[in-house]
């Protein structure tokens, strides 16, 4: 019994070395649920032009990353869904200073086979249909609220999801009939159709990234921005359906 | 019952003679709990206290908390316990899998049990779709969403506690009664239930803590809307990503409550064997 105690805590030693030795070829990114699969291969070709280093991606809401690096998370480059996240993070000074990568815009997304017959934002406002947002605290609730406003459409959600990714899977399951995600979202997804919004609902959508004072591995974290903002990097957000910065 | 109550020596206290090994390991052990609720009180902003605990969006999550999991707790008894019982006292195929499948709720993440409910009950789910169509009647997103994704990752706790309870319970009592001539209902009503019920409060009480707190099965299979399926965990949630001082508010609230009603009950069911 003591024995296997020594042995478990010797385990625990090794692997906690082995985890400090790994630190100079890894690289943690904190990026916003939108750039899920735009970064997974930005990730891939990083890594293949770069061998030995180790991106890791962290994918959540960008306001749950920016409480993640307020309470102090292990981190080297954090990739925002909007400015007002990335410039709050500057201001505490917790990230060096941003760069814009990427732009987006807002679309209705509603699942492959419309169900609910949905034809523009005016259906948010139908009370008799299954309508999903994102929560008003995170950056797509944020914008979709804003270009709502600038609509006049007064829309009756019936459930405020905490990041897109989720909402777009509810739409993708045909749970819900109609929803406002990014143009990127419903570019990735073969189970939703997309309805552009009216011209004057148009919100600015732009994705800044920057190096983290406090990560352990500044010249990666450096190397894997640059990047970002290559032609490599613009290429393949283009890919996913990212407007240029 | 009383002699089995008689039978028992009473636990006496051993505070001097414990070993220092032991000492220091479970002050590790209760530090682990003790100070993730210092940290809550640091950060509890006192003096906004009351107004920030009263306000809607705190008030609405309350009331829907409390009510759905009460209602989760009771529909864990009404069907848990006799999924309890034929999992300790009948013998069927596929009993094994059956009793793993029942527990799997307790080690899956709830976020992949909420996924595994839309697929399900979901309007498109194999049972909701056709539900729907015969009734009109859509789980996700209501009030009984939230009921069934408490239901689904409360009731383990309360049939593994009941199924327990009637393993280690003695038989002679039943045979006994069976014997005197009552009927097999009568026998799991007049002495089954009565000699296990300590077990089964406490597997009622954890059950509804467990639908307390539940919170990712309930925002991924009934989402999140004010009043409707926003319970105190997902309303802490959201708040973290706006407004600090309303989570911890509410977080206080979900502590104090939970708190308050396992210490009662603790001293009123647990140990009153």
């Amino acid at each position: 019994m003591t024995r296997g105690v020594a042995a478990f805590v010797a385990l625990l030693l090794v692997c906690g070395a082995c985890a400090d030795s790994a630190d100079d070829d890894t690289v943690l990114v904190l990026a916003a649920a939108s750039l899920t699969d735009a970064f997974a291969e930005i990730e891939v070709a990083f890594e293949g032009a770069n061998p030995g280093i180790d991106v890791q991606l962290n994918l959540a809401g960008s306001t749950a990353l920016r409480e993640q690096i307020f309470q102090g998370a292990p981190a080297d480059v954090f990739a925002s869904a909007n400015a007002a996240t990335m410039q709050a993070v500057v201001n505490a000074g917790d990230a060096n200073e941003p760069q814009l990568f990427a732009s987006n815009t807002l679309v209705l997304a509603v699942p492959i086979d419309n169900p609910a017959g949905v034809t523009g934002p005016g259906d948010l406002a139908d009370p008799d249909r299954l309508v999903g947002l994102c929560a008003a605290a995170v950056p797509c609730g944020d914008f979709a609220r804003q270009a709502l406003d600038q609509l006049g459409i007064e829309a009756v959600p019936d459930t405020n999801e905490l990041d897109v990714r989720a909402l777009l899977t509810k739409i993708e399951a045909g749970e819900l009939d109609v929803g406002m995600v990014y143009a990127t979202d419903v570019a990735a997804s073969d189970l939703v159709r997309g309805i552009a919004l009216p011209p004057r609902a148009e919100v600015e959508i732009v994705y800044p990234i920057a190096t983290l004072p406090d990560g352990s591995n500044p010249s990666q974290a450096t190397a894997f921005v640059d990047f970002v903002l290559s032609a490599t990097g613009q290429q393949i957000l283009a890919d996913f359906g990212f407007g240029a910065p | 019952m009383k002699d089995r109550v008689r039978d028992q020596q009473p636990r006496r206290r051993v505070r001097s003679r414990a070993p220092w090994q032991l000492v220091v390991l479970g002050s590790i052990g209760a530090a682990v709990f003790v100070l993730p609720l210092v940290g809550l009180a640091t950060r509890t902003p006192w003096s906004r206290l009351v107004e920030l605990v009263s306000s809607d969006i705190v008030v609405d999550a309350l009331k829907l908390s409390v009510t759905t999991s009460l209602i989760a707790a009771l529909i864990c008894l009404i069907v848990g316990v006799p999924l309890a019982w034929l999992l300790a006292r009948t013998e069927f195929p596929g009993r094994r899998v059956l009793r793993s499948i029942v527990t799997l709720p307790m080690v899956l993440p709830p976020v992949v049990g909420g996924a595994a409910l839309l697929f399900a009950l979901g309007r498109r789910g194999v049972v909701g779709e056709p539900l729907n169509e015969a009734t009109g009647f859509l789980l996700p997103f209501s009030m009984w969403g939230v009921v069934v994704a408490n239901v689904f990752v409360a009731m383990p706790f309360l049939v593994v506690t009941v199924e327990g309870a009637l393993n280690n319970l003695n038989a002679r009592y039943e045979v006994a009664a069976a014997t005197l001539g009552a009927s097999r209902l009568t026998v799991f009503r007049r002495v089954t239930l009565p000699m296990i019920a300590p077990s089964l409060r406490a597997g009622l009480v954890l059950a509804w803590a467990r639908a307390l707190g539940e919170f990712g099965a309930t925002i991924t299979f009934a989402g999140n809307l004010q009043g409707r399926t926003q319970t105190l965990p997902i309303a802490v949630f959201v708040a973290l990503e706006s407004d600090r001082d309303t989570a911890v508010a509410i977080s206080l609230v979900l502590v104090v409550v939970s708190l308050v009603v396992l210490m009662v009950l603790r001293d009123r069911w647990w140990s009153r064997t």
